[in-house]
């Protein structure tokens, strides 16, 4: 783990002692004939990552309990904070779209009384009201330093599938539950999951639209841009380090390339539009649409803002370059067949391919991060909503994910491929940000702020080696 | 002797008081005309000079009310460059949904336009592209461009020099009405003219 941004915070494993501590012989027994079984017997399922298939659209929920933790010292702050860090964890766990949180009202022991390691547990407690994993959490508090002990179970196979210490000040529990929630979702999905992410996005604030950014689950929304203009469409470096975006703020679209790290930044500046720009994953290089040509095409630029070259040669708009996920492939927008709709170009041997085709109006292509499906915005009869459509050869038709609720727009999917963000204007006709899992059930609101949201981007893949 | 003296005398004073009382008598005669001519002379006069003030007020009043005219004139003159240059400002190329192309009315307005850009040679003019709010921020961008310059490229074949026309497209960022009917929409599909 990487020990520089948190300063003081580490985590590790739990010891081996702690891990068999008070552990009966026959569970000892019966554990290991299923870890046998589990590796031998059932070879199929032996990668470890087996539990839950998040890009399953039929997916049901697997529930979870969460139990209060264990304070170790017992005075009021550490009690506190131990309620403080079960509510994110519960809310972090819920927000994935696949974990369900059984109520605690329905819990029949309390593992903060009875004890939070696997010898002491009742798995009979937890299969009983249908858990099939189980969270135990103990917090250590002194003098602010906070040390958090968590612990993800298997319950039907009496199992400790994650066991983490973190250590950290009092002000840094969410980043610590949020580095362990990670380690549940790559235990649990093979993936690190959202936990680390980030969303930046376009705001209005006092009249005019700056570019913000928040947490994965709109917690912290902070303003990066103070331009006083219109800024718009945000996109993220693969590494997260770098945000380019749009901004009028000398007085016509440029591209502004920021560093995050405050490092010196750039400006594509040319005649006419310099608009949606979009990364290379892992790459210094970014496509966007300029039209100093006199037409609105896609280029391949520098950092710096260079021409590499150019990548569309056709009448009309070319908007919206995506590159796919291994950057191979650029998805865009073009309205060269009389109305827009989304193509496909091979970057390495030129081949351009269409790939919607229902409706007049098909806007905003956004990959999978599997690079298997694109999810992209359609008007049909007057309603702005969001599809996906499978990139398979022979593919089905394209899948509604929302409908009947205002206008939907601007999708971009989570790192992990379980959810979505997106503008919708089902609250009041005023765009906001809403997030839902990649089938399209659980469509919330993804934060409060005044004024309009839209053009959520969600950042790229962290593993826990980058928190 | 003596006496003929007398009487040359006396002829001489009946001579002269003859001559006294003709000339009163024919004095008198000759006094009456006179008078008649004065009065009518003072009477033409008068009527020459009421004539004459009269011709001078009435030039005055002309004056006046050609002067009133030409101000008149100059301000509807004024009126209408003002008018012109509202409209040019204000009267908007309205566009389909999802199009950039010219309708016979586009061009007319553009006509107007043209003319009146020829006709105020020191002015330059911004053509700004505009969107209706659906559809995509990008995409709108340059459909907006694309309003933008099929208004600026119908004014260059009009013979506009292209150093006195600059387009921007600001796509659906800047609605003139914020409402989300088919009317607000269609006065937001613009392509819309700012003087330089």
């Amino acid at each position: 783990m990487n020990q520089i941004r948190l300063g003081k915070l580490y985590g590790g494993h739990l010891g081996v002692w702690e891990k068999y501590q008070g552990l009966e012989s026959w569970i000892f027994i019966v554990c290991w004939t299923l870890i046998f079984l589990f590796f031998f017997i059932i070879p199929v399922q032996s990668k470890e990552y087996d539990y839950i298939n998040i890009s399953n659209p039929y997916l049901n929920k697997t529930p979870v309990a969460v139990t209060e933790f264990k304070a170790f010292g017992g005075h009021q702050a550490e009690i506190d904070d131990g309620a403080h860090a079960m509510e994110i964890l519960k809310n972090s766990l819920d927000f994935t779209g696949y974990l369900k949180v059984i109520n605690s009202a329905a819990y029949l022991s309390n593992p903060a009384q009875t004890g939070i390691q696997l010898g002491q547990i009742n798995f009979k407690d937890w299969t009983g009201i249908g858990a099939d994993l189980l969270v135990t959490g103990g917090i250590e508090e002194s003098q602010g330093q906070v040390k958090l002990k968590l612990r993800l179970f298997d319950t039907f196979n009496l199992k400790l599938l994650v066991g983490k210490v973190y250590t950290g000040s009092d002000s840094q529990i969410r980043q610590m539950i949020h580095m362990f929630c990670s380690e549940i979702s790559h235990k649990l999905t093979g993936n690190w999951g959202v936990f680390n992410s980030k969303i930046s996005f376009v705001s209005t604030i006092d009249g005019n639209k700056e570019i913000f950014i928040c947490d994965f689950d709109g917690h912290n929304p902070k303003q990066l841009t103070h331009h006083k203009s219109i800024s718009l469409s945000p996109a993220w470096s693969s590494d997260g380090q770098w945000i380019a975006y749009v901004s009028y703020a000398r007085g016509k679209p440029d591209i502004y390339i920021k560093s995050l790290k405050k490092k010196p930044g750039f400006i594509v500046n040319n005649e006419g539009l310099n608009i949606s720009p979009d990364w290379m994953p892992g790459k210094d290089i970014l496509a966007a649409t300029l039209s100093f040509s006199g037409n609105q095409e896609i280029y391949l630029l520098t950092k710096k803002g260079e021409i590499i070259k150019r990548i569309t040669k056709s009448w009309g708009v070319n908007v919206s370059p995506k590159f796919s996920p291994d950057g191979k492939k650029l998805a865009f927008t073009s309205n060269r067949g009389g109305n827009p709709q989304i193509y496909v170009k091979n970057l390495e041997t030129g081949d351009i391919k269409r790939i919607t085709f229902e409706g007049r109006y098909n806007t905003s292509p956004a990959w999978s991060p599997d690079g298997k499906k694109m999810a992209y915005v359609g008007i049909d009869k007057n309603k702005i909503n969001i599809f996906v459509t499978s990139l398979d050869s022979g593919s089905g038709k394209p899948v509604q994910l929302t409908m009947n609720t205002g206008d939907n727009e601007e999708p971009s999917w989570s790192p992990d491929g379980s959810l979505i963000v997106f503008t919708s204007s089902r609250e009041g006709k005023i765009p906001r940000l809403f997030v839902m899992t990649a089938a399209g059930t659980d469509q919330r609101r993804l934060l409060r702020l005044k004024g309009k949201q839209s053009q959520p981007s969600w950042s790229g893949s962290t593993s826990s080696e980058n928190i | 002797m003596n006496r003929k003296l007398w009487m040359n005398l006396m002829a001489a004073v009946l001579v002269a008081g003859l001559f006294m009382t003709v000339s009163c008598a024919k004095k008198t005669i000759v006094t009456e005309p006179t008078t008649i001519e004065d009065q009518v002379k003072a009477e033409a006069e008068a009527k020459a000079k009421a004539e004459a003030d009269a011709r001078t007020e009435e030039a005055r009043i002309k004056a006046q009310e050609l002067q009133d005219q030409m101000a008149n004139e100059q301000t509807l003159e004024q009126a209408k460059i003002a008018a012109a240059k509202n409209r040019f400002t204000n009267q908007n190329i309205h566009f389909n949904f999802d199009s950039s192309e010219l309708s016979s009315m586009a061009k007319a307005l553009l006509k107007e336009k043209a003319e009146w850009i020829s006709d105020n040679p020191g002015i330059n003019a911004a053509i700004q592209g505009h969107c209706d709010e659906r559809g995509t921020t990008d995409y709108n961008l340059g459909l907006g461009e694309r309003r933008a310059m099929a208004a600026k490229n119908y004014l260059l074949n009009l013979g506009i020099s292209n150093s006195r026309l600059t387009s921007i497209s600001f796509g659906e960022e800047k609605p003139l009405d914020l409402g989300s009917s088919e009317e607000a929409y269609r006065k937001n599909r613009r392509a819309q003219f700012v003087m330089e």
